[in-house]
């Protein structure tokens, strides 16, 4: 989250509400949203590694809001974020695990493992499709990231065949 | 949304639109035998929305075909809302699938010099519905379709999604009580995949009886109940449902960082 905050940022000063509402707009119910105690816990420890810079505002019959503005170490941060490849999507290892190791113990068998685990991704591909489906179609970030992770799931599913196949 | 369960037990037997016993296909090629339908037992009910997953020569397919009597089975029985059909000639298959059974494939298989209108309605003229039914039928459901200004496009001037919701409206111009589709989103992109599926989830809320054979798992979970097919066989047979937690976010997948 401390990138996402940089980067909104990096546009325009603003205050934690206001960062909070621009992520939810722009992400959509798809993406897991932070509480506006977590924004503030992220903003004041940006403020401390000096990556943005906050200044009390007087607000007539409000308590005071803090607006903030990205320092120029904020955007070196912000460029070097940018410009660093990001790490691929991992194997679910977990999983494997108990498929290779499962059988021996004789706790269960591997078909019934694959089955349940097929089942879970599919009820989770069931619940992604109703969220795009509430989602606003207009909405191609939000519309894109559940996309993508249905591109994963669909990949699992694939792997999860070819364990089937391989160590039947 | 009134959907009988996938529980077999739980409903009368005359309700079964489709069941299978033990049903066996093997190909025989340079005196090898490879088995694609092992002794399968199936039972579909009226209504139900069921997919069929698995890897490459499971037998999906050959399963679909032997369900809508596009190949013979070794051996085994299948009926079709309560009427005993392996046994049947291939005219009165021919009739079957012309009344009672739409299907759709990876490609739409379209009549090349015929129209989009007049591939639609060609099924229905054959069937014996007076033209100008089958012509309103057939505005209606290209309609339904967003083809409307397509009607008199040939195959060749549509787009592979286009022609394939062509190939959907040809397959239920009968109204057919079932629907079997052998991946019918195979060849399209994601905006068709979804047009496609809004379709087949309108006729599975209407009643119709759908059984898909796909690999796509979104088209999966979007039928009531998935069957795995392994190595000719049901490795698997269970009903889909939404996670616990309703849906989630998509951080149910995967870990999104920063």
């Amino acid at each position: 989250m401390r990138l996402a905050l940089l980067a909104l940022l990096a546009k325009e000063p603003a205050h934690g509400y206001e960062l909070k509402q621009a992520l939810e707009q722009t992400f959509g119910a798809a993406y897991p949203q932070p509480n506006i105690g977590q924004i503030y816990v992220t903003l004041s420890r940006l403020e401390q590694n000096g990556l943005i810079q906050g200044q009390d505002v007087n607000q007539s019959r409000r308590p005071n809001k803090r607006v903030y503005e990205i320092t120029e170490a904020g955007r070196e941060a912000l460029a070097g974020w940018v410009a660093e490849p990001t790490e691929g999507p991992r194997v679910r290892d977990e999983f494997f695990m108990k498929l290779v190791l499962a059988p021996a113990t004789g706790v269960t068998d591997r078909l019934a493992l694959i089955n349940k685990q097929r089942r879970h991704y599919l009820n989770i591909m069931r619940g992604l499709s109703r969220l795009a489906a509430a989602e606003d179609r207009n909405n191609r970030v939000a519309q894109l990231l559940i996309e993508g992770a249905m591109l994963h799931l669909q990949a699992d599913l694939d792997w999860l065949e070819r364990c089937q196949e391989e160590l039947d | 949304m009134s959907r009988p369960g996938p529980s077999p037990a739980s409903t009368a037997p005359e309700q079964a639109m489709l069941q299978v016993k033990d049903l066996v296909k093997a190909y025989r090629a340079d005196g090898a035998t490879s088995w694609a339908v092992r002794h399968v037992d199936l039972r579909v009910d009226r209504g139900e929305f069921v997919a069929i997953m698995g890897p490459s020569g499971a037998g999906k397919s050959t399963l679909l075909h032997l369900l809508g009597g596009l190949d013979r089975p070794d051996s085994g029985q299948i009926w079709l809302d309560g009427r005993r059909v392996d046994d049947l000639p291939e005219s009165r298959w021919a009739v079957l699938r012309r009344r009672s059974i739409g299907f759709v494939f990876q490609f739409s298989n379209l009549v090349s010099n015929m129209t989009a209108a007049d591939n639609v309605e060609l099924p229905a003229l054959l069937a014996g519905t007076p033209p100008r039914q089958a012509r309103e039928r057939r505005e209606e459901l290209l309609t339904e379709l967003g083809l409307e200004h397509k009607a008199r496009s040939t195959p060749a001037a549509l787009s592979g999604g286009e022609q394939q919701r062509v190939a959907l409206a040809r397959a239920l111009i009968n109204e057919p009580s079932l629907l079997l589709a052998d991946e019918p989103t195979g060849s399209l992109d994601s905006r068709n995949t979804r047009d496609v599926l809004r379709l087949l989830s309108r006729c599975h809320e209407r009643g119709q009886t759908i059984l898909l054979v796909t690999h796509d798992a979104r088209v999966a979970s979007t039928a009531d109940r998935v069957i795995s097919l392994f190595d000719g066989e049901i490795a698997d047979d269970s009903a889909v449902s939404l996670p616990a937690n309703g849906g989630g976010t998509v951080a149910d997948v995967v870990q999104l960082k920063g």
